[in-house]
């Protein structure tokens, strides 16, 4: 190697390289970095008015330190969210991926009838907006028009209330395992259409069955495609705000703190504190990565160890 | 030589345009503009924009724009955020309710020299909500909703129930139909319409908000409301009134299909029964609420608008203008009523409403009815957060319904959820 090669490369490994990243730093800079540095800037920060709070001059915003975090830490109401969301998660994570790996299993075995069918009917609630989607099963919750209740009632479960304080949760599971199983199915499937079918060939030779090369090849080949989905649907259902602010409404058993970001839009949108739905926002966000985090150092081995 | 005159000029404009672009906000208060005035006007009042269209043909120097809201907490918060970002609209309807907190937000102008000439157009009680006890003015009064009740002749012929003067007889009203038949409800409760409630108990003579010199005073558990509230309370821990939410598809069915034979409503409701009740055409009508002791005539407010000016508006005079228009004017009052279906605010407005809602046809003499109602109906001072007591509202009230608790402990997880919010933003409160 000569010595102007070397030049040449130590220059293109000087500014090049930012070069390229820079579009990537600017987006990052202007629409996450800004955004969550004004937030936290909020979070620190409290409208106090005097006297009747009507005349002008009668309203300064003051620097408060931490005290909007610890109210939204000691908010009872905000446990209680998370608690909910920690039930409607475990429901949503185990149903619609359960579900999900079973359709995208039986679209792969090479049995199946009407194929592109089944898959694009499994696909399509996902091109629903969840809102319609919500409306749409929160009018099939309601019992005067509802065949649910017609067919509940016909086998003699009268007087059930899809909506009450102890079904509301798993009627937004439904909604949400409706909407999202046909997504996840579907980068499980591609996933598997990607396994050469050379290794089902020699499973075949050993004597293993359809139900055995599902579970001793497909289902470990996909675990990286498994833990992509897990992780994607532990952020989404940590976010569940969809469901229960439209099935809020028509039922009297969502609160408007149900879920904890329910909470930030409330406080933000409804009562006009944007100062505590800053910090509570930023709580929320940490206490998102954390089980992404966690999640993600359980598996790392089992699912990219060979990747190491 | 030539350049150096170029890049003189060229700097001149330069600076000019920056000078232009730091002083946007003064320049434009200056008397000589080029071309007419642009005022936006946030509104959910169908066809405003066929009654601006109007003033528009007739005022060209100052050129109106209407942009249709959703109504309710959405577009008050919509309008407060808007007025954080220094992009609110000239002009936007806002529920009396809501004024208080738009004013502490600062988002909305006191317009008392600009509006001085109408004040006698609308009665004390109206004028009170837009001044809020005050020496400002802070929006023009446009609709008002005093309370009525709504019921089912037909279907109360058929129950064999008499019109409840009182509550008392409406409750033994509620007891009778339940009885006679578990599907159907004289009535409902709703933990939904903050507003409906605020109504019910301004008529029991509740008094959420007073101002006692220079500080606030919180009455939200005061007596006349927590008779309201456990009134309520019983009825619905005995199963006798409809305690499902409100303006569901299935609410809509049960209103539509005779399941639902009352509703205490405002003057607003026409327009609800029209769309929401179809087939109860020709068979509801109206009388004054029951009232808590025999020999009362009281009534309360359930919703009713103003239009208030942004504080951040360049063109507050011409804002002005149109908002007096609008609302004063009889060409305009009669486009309010016709159009929008509204129930004017201003005295002459009520006046000219002579035919009966098609609706109601049955009914000849249904606005004689109410203005009579309308004039005694009290109302009582909103405070400063009524967005975070109304929220509290519905969680304590959801929760009392769900867990048949009582609604006195409601109503008071609403007063101290209110006060507690006003005691952290630092208002004075007397004690």
């Amino acid at each position: 190697m000569t010595k102007a090669n070397r030049g040449a490369r130590a220059d293109r490994t000087g500014a090049t390289p930012y070069l390229y990243l820079a579009p990537a730093v600017v987006l990052f800079t202007l629409f996450i970095a800004a955004p969550i540095g004004y937030t936290a800037y909020l979070s620190l920060r409290r409208v106090q008015f005097s006297g009747l709070g009507l005349g002008k001059k009668s309203r300064t915003e003051i620097f408060v330190g931490l005290d909007n975090y610890r109210t939204a830490v000691a908010d009872g109401e905000f446990w209680a969210g998370w608690l909910r969301v920690l039930g409607y998660a475990t429901l949503v994570l185990a149903l619609m991926l359960g579900l999900a790996l079973v359709f995208a299993l039986l679209l792969d075995s090479a049995r199946v009838r009407l194929a592109r069918f089944s898959r694009i009917a499994i696909f399509l609630p996902y091109a629903v907006p969840g809102v319609v989607a919500t409306l749409l099963w929160g009018f099939l919750y309601l019992p005067s028009l509802s065949p649910i209740h017609a067919t509940l009632r016909a086998f003699g479960f009268d007087d059930v209330d899809l909506l009450s304080p102890s079904t509301v949760m798993f009627s937004m599971v439904n909604v949400a395992i409706w909407g999202g199983t046909g997504f996840n199915m579907l980068v499980l499937y591609t996933q598997l259409r990607a396994i050469p079918r050379d290794y089902y060939e020699a499973a075949r030779i050993d004597g293993a069955g359809e139900l055995a090369i599902a579970l001793r090849v497909k289902v470990p080949i996909l675990a990286p495609a498994i833990v992509l989905t897990t992780v994607f649907s532990i952020i989404a259902t940590i976010q569940v705000f969809t469901e229960p602010m439209t099935l809020r409404p028509i039922s009297n058993a969502v609160s408007s703190t149900w879920s904890p970001l329910m909470k930030v839009y409330r406080d933000a949108f409804v009562t006009g504190d944007l100062y505590s739905a800053a910090a509570t926002s930023l709580v929320i966000a940490a206490m998102s990565v954390v089980p992404s985090l966690l999640f993600m150092r359980l598996v790392r081995r089992q699912a990219f160890g060979e990747e190491r | 030589m030539r350049t150096k005159r170029l890049r003189l000029v060229m700097s001149a404009v330069l600076v000019g345009a920056l000078a232009a672009g730091c002083s946007g906000g003064g320049q434009e208060e200056t008397p000589q503009e080029t071309g007419p005035v642009e005022l936006t006007f946030w509104t959910w009042a169908p066809n405003m924009d066929k009654i601006a269209a109007v003033w528009n043909a007739e005022h060209p120097d100052i050129k109106v724009t209407v942009s249709k809201q959703a109504g309710g907490d959405e577009a008050a918060a919509k309008f407060l955020t808007a007025a954080k970002a220094g992009n609110a609209p000239d002009l936007v309807q806002a529920e009396y309710q809501m004024l208080p907190s738009f004013v502490a937000a600062e988002a909305v102008a006191d317009i008392k020299t600009e509006v001085e000439g109408v004040r006698a157009q609308f009665s004390d009680g109206i004028w009170n909500l837009v001044t809020l006890g005050t020496d400002g003015v802070y929006g023009l009064p446009q609709d008002s909703g005093p309370m009525m009740f709504y019921y089912r002749t037909d279907l109360f012929t058929k129950y064999g129930i008499a019109v409840p003067k009182t509550w008392d007889e409406y409750a033994a009203a509620a007891r009778t139909v339940h009885a006679k038949d578990k599907t159907v409800y004289l009535g409902g409760f709703s933990s939904k319409d903050p507003g409906w409630f605020a109504g019910l108990s301004q008529q029991a003579g509740g008094k959420w908000w007073s101002i006692t010199g220079e500080a606030w005073k919180v009455g939200i558990n005061d007596d006349a409301t927590k008779k309201v509230a456990d009134f309520w309370g019983g009825l619905a821990k005995d199963g006798v009134v409809d305690t499902q939410a409100p303006w569901t598809p299935e609410w809509n069915a049960a209103l539509n299909g005779g399941k639902i034979l009352s509703w205490a409503s405002a003057v607003w409701a026409p327009g609800v029964l029209t769309s929401n009740a179809p087939d109860g055409k020709g068979k509801w009508a109206i009388a004054p609420l029951p009232q808590w002791s025999a020999g009362e005539n009281y009534s309360g407010f359930w919703g009713g608008s103003s239009i208030a000016i942004a504080e951040g508006s360049k063109h507050k005079k011409a804002a002005a203008q149109f908002a007096s228009w609008l609302n004063t004017d009889a060409k305009a009052l009669d486009l309010l009523i016709k159009e929008a279906a509204i129930y004017p605010a201003a005295k002459s407005g009520q006046a000219l409403m002579t035919t009966a809602p098609e609706y109601f046809a049955n009914q000849a003499d249904f606005w004689q009815q109410a203005t009579t109602i309308a004039g005694t109906a009290r109302g009582f001072t909103f405070g400063p957060n009524v967005n975070v007591a109304y929220s509290a509202y519905k969680d304590a009230f959801d929760k009392a319904l769900q867990n048949k608790s009582s609604f006195t402990d409601a109503l008071g997880a609403m007063h101290d959820a209110t006060v507690a919010d006003m005691k952290k933003s630092g208002f004075t409160l007397a004690s």
